[in-house]
């Protein structure tokens, strides 16, 4: 009898309770999330006119030129939060001014490409300024520490540049987010291009550096070629982060006979270790491959060097001939910094734009409730298009831009380095979640 | 890659970038040896040589007169830091001085970035020195050749200079006993003054003379500093033919290990250091009574 009476409700209970559900549904978050215990900084670090994020780059060492780079986009992006700039808003439509109203503030320090710096700089970042949100890296060796450290912390964490498949692989927190892409998914769009340009059966030499992204991607990319293309492995030469000289490197690979250099390396070493081949005249017989590719390496080695390379990367500024919200992007950030964004900058924009949307959409800083705004699923538009977060590993599933090194001649202006050959989507290139072993952990 | 061509391939650069690596640690075993100063700034000073080069270089496109540039700087810049800095330092203890030049060497290499950024750039060799020669056995960069023998050459006329002439008889007196030195009526001060700018100036020279092998960044001094390290550890702290076998030794080993598997060619640097350390404390060619 009594499940007859609730099946009939009267028009008016039915309107009450309708109302009383959507006025649920507008704050469920705030309610939910007024509810909890304290957990990391929250609430104290988002109860002022104001928030603080912790950004740790690397301003020293091998890789300070991406850091700085990096730092730019930071920058920028914390700018159009504040302003309410029209591209974050584009990105991030809930975004008016700052985030929940609340102006972005930040604080910097050097990690100089070192796990136990950077995470020294971010714990002094948590207890001195309340930090709501910590990013910052150019190393997956730091990015994988500092995952760890916001799970541990509870404070959330947005990757800097981060190519290895650790990072939203074994290495995955539920603290932890990623915009970019990585060795998994810079070697499934990169290798059917190479073994379509460069046929089957070939014998290639690689150069890795001795940490996880390093052999992360060689692995990929060696994984992919040998399985797909019948490829070839013939020397692997590892090398320390910093390596002065790669002479002993380079006469292994010049003793073998690899057909391809495929340089894994990063920062200046790839600069280094590109320029010590080439002396080498390693070039003249093996064509180069750049599987990740590096921010100013082409302007540090000129276009005789990069002319025909084939390279996987996250965004080039020629995209805004294809993407309005690139345009955009590329025009501000030139007109404030005075040259054309590299992917690091592109990286740590975005990054806090889809971070900035998260909170908007959750209607709180705290920390649960945004991790699953963020694991909603929630498509966004970006500078490279649609973009949303896998919510299983917490990698954004964004197309990979497969691009040529342009002979110096074919060059537009003295930044037109790359030509654009594809723009490969993200979903058909990524793991399944689990594939790499990736465990988020708890909420709380 | 084990096979003979790349066996006599690897020796032939080990001899060509350990006599590299000793060019740039005898300026550091110098001035250790000499003034008993442990310069933690000498990887900033090899760097500043070469950025002082790439100015000189950049203003009249000559490498002949970036070489000599890069070196005239740093004597200049030795001779002031010992007067402004380090003379403060003789007798103070030994935790003093490797933190006053880690602190000036800090200073070295974030004045550079400020001016420089962090971009890296090229010098590039000479052009008679240019491309790849082909020996043999293998390919290998002219210019490296050319090194090879620049460094041979210098390193002749450093050795020339500290045992076959005055000044050199003055500065090993010095480092036996500097007190005894003075009292023969010998201006100690100026000595050693001068000992730190030929010290700054074989730093400086590495500095540009490495420039066209590698690129410049205000943080190349840095993982050579640890490199030269090994070196004089291995060759003798404070023996200046120490310091050329040392770094001949070092060169070969990095070489030699990196056949047999890459990744242990530092692991292995380290390795022969510490067997050093353990049988002969003092390094090959070091006296006991030197440390």
């Amino acid at each position: 009898m009594s499940v007859q009476k609730f099946v009939r409700p009267s028009r008016r209970t039915l309107l009450q309770a309708g109302g009383a559900l959507a006025a649920a549904a507008a704050m469920p978050r705030l309610a939910f999330a007024d509810d909890q215990p304290p957990i990391g900084t929250w609430p104290a670090g988002s109860q002022g006119d104001a928030i603080t994020i912790g950004i740790t780059v690397p301003r020293t060492g091998t890789y300070a030129a991406q850091g700085e780079d990096e730092l730019k986009g930071y920058q920028l992006a914390v700018d159009h939060l504040n302003g309410g700039h029209e591209l974050m808003r584009a990105i991030s439509p809930k975004t008016k001014k700052g985030v929940l109203g609340k102006e972005v503030k930040y604080v910097v320090a050097d990690s100089a490409a070192k796990p136990n710096q950077a995470v020294q700089e971010q714990g002094k970042f948590i207890s001195d300024n309340k930090v709501v949100l910590m990013t910052g890296s150019t190393s997956s060796a730091v990015a994988v520490a500092l995952n760890h450290f916001a799970q541990r912390e509870h404070v959330l964490y947005v990757t800097g540049i981060s190519g290895s498949n650790d990072t939203t692989g074994k290495d995955c927190v539920r603290y932890g987010f990623r915009q970019n892409f990585y060795g998994q998914t810079a070697a499934a769009a990169l290798g059917p291009v190479l073994i379509k340009v460069f046929g089957k059966n070939r014998k290639a030499a690689y150069m890795t550096p001795d940490y996880t992204y390093g052999h992360t991607v060689t692995k990929a990319m060696n994984d992919y070629l040998t399985s797909h293309g019948g490829w070839t492995m013939v020397t692997n030469q590892v090398s320390p982060l910093g390596a002065p000289d790669y002479s002993n490197y380079v006469t292994n690979i010049g003793n073998s006979d690899a057909e391809f250099l495929i340089n894994v390396n990063w920062g200046h070493d790839a600069v280094l270790s590109t320029q010590q081949a080439k002396q080498f005249g390693l070039l003249n017989k093996m064509k180069l491959i750049i599987p990740y590719q590096i921010p100013f390496l082409a302007k540090e080695l000129g276009a005789d060097t990069t002319q025909g390379v084939y390279a996987a990367t996250d965004f080039w500024w020629t995209l805004e001939d294809r993407y309005p919200l690139a345009k955009l992007f590329v025009d501000t950030f030139q007109a404030k910094y005075g040259y054309r964004p590299e992917w690091g900058a592109e990286n740590a924009y975005m990054s806090f734009a889809l971070w900035a949307d998260g909170v908007e959409r959750a209607g709180t800083f705290y920390p649960p409730a945004v991790i699953k705004a963020l694991e909603a699923g929630h498509h966004n538009d970006s500078v490279v298009g649609d973009v949303y977060f896998r919510a299983a590993d917490h990698q954004l599933v964004r197309p990979v831009i497969i691009v040529r090194g342009k002979a110096p001649k074919d060059m537009k202006n003295p930044e037109d380095f790359w030509e654009v050959l594809e723009v490969v989507p993200g979903a058909g290139l990524m793991q399944a979640p689990d594939a790499f072993g990736c465990k988020l952990g708890d909420y709380t | 890659m084990l096979s003979w061509s790349n066996f006599v391939s690897q020796f032939f650069n080990g001899l060509a970038s350990g006599a590299l690596l000793a060019l740039i640690s005898s300026g550091l075993t110098i001035i250790y040896g000499t003034l008993g100063v442990l310069n933690l700034a000498h990887g900033a000073m090899f760097m500043l040589g070469g950025y002082a080069g790439l100015v000189a270089f950049q203003a009249t496109g000559s490498f002949l007169i970036a070489v000599i540039a890069g070196s005239l700087f740093l004597v200049v810049f030795g001779v002031v830091f010992e007067f402004l800095i380090i003379r403060r330092f003789y007798s103070r203890p030994p935790e003093d001085q490797l933190l006053v030049t880690f602190g000036v060497g800090m200073v070295l290499v974030e004045l550079v970035r400020w001016g420089f950024g962090s971009l890296s750039f090229t010098v590039p060799p000479p052009s008679w020195a240019a491309g790849v020669s082909h020996l043999s056995f293998m390919f290998y960069p002219t210019y490296r050749i050319v090194v090879l023998g620049i460094a041979a050459a210098a390193l002749a006329v450093l050795y020339f200079v500290l045992y076959r002439t005055r000044l050199g008889m003055i500065v090993r007196a010095g480092i036996e006993d500097s007190t005894m030195v003075g009292m023969l009526g010998i201006n100690v001060d100026r000595v050693f003054m001068l000992v730190f700018g030929i010290g700054a100036m074989a730093a400086g020279f590495a500095g540009i003379v490495n420039a066209p092998v590698v690129s410049l960044t205000p943080d190349m001094g840095e993982a050579i500093l640890v490199q030269t390290f090994v070196v004089v550890v291995i060759g003798g702290v404070g023996s200046f033919p120490g310091a050329i076998l040392g770094g001949l030794i070092a060169g070969e080993i990095l070489s030699i290990t990196s056949m047999f598997d890459p990744a242990y060619s530092e692991v292995m640097l380290f390795a022969a250091m510490t067997l050093v350390l353990l049988l002969r404390p003092q390094g090959l060619l070091g006296l006991p009574s030197r440390e």
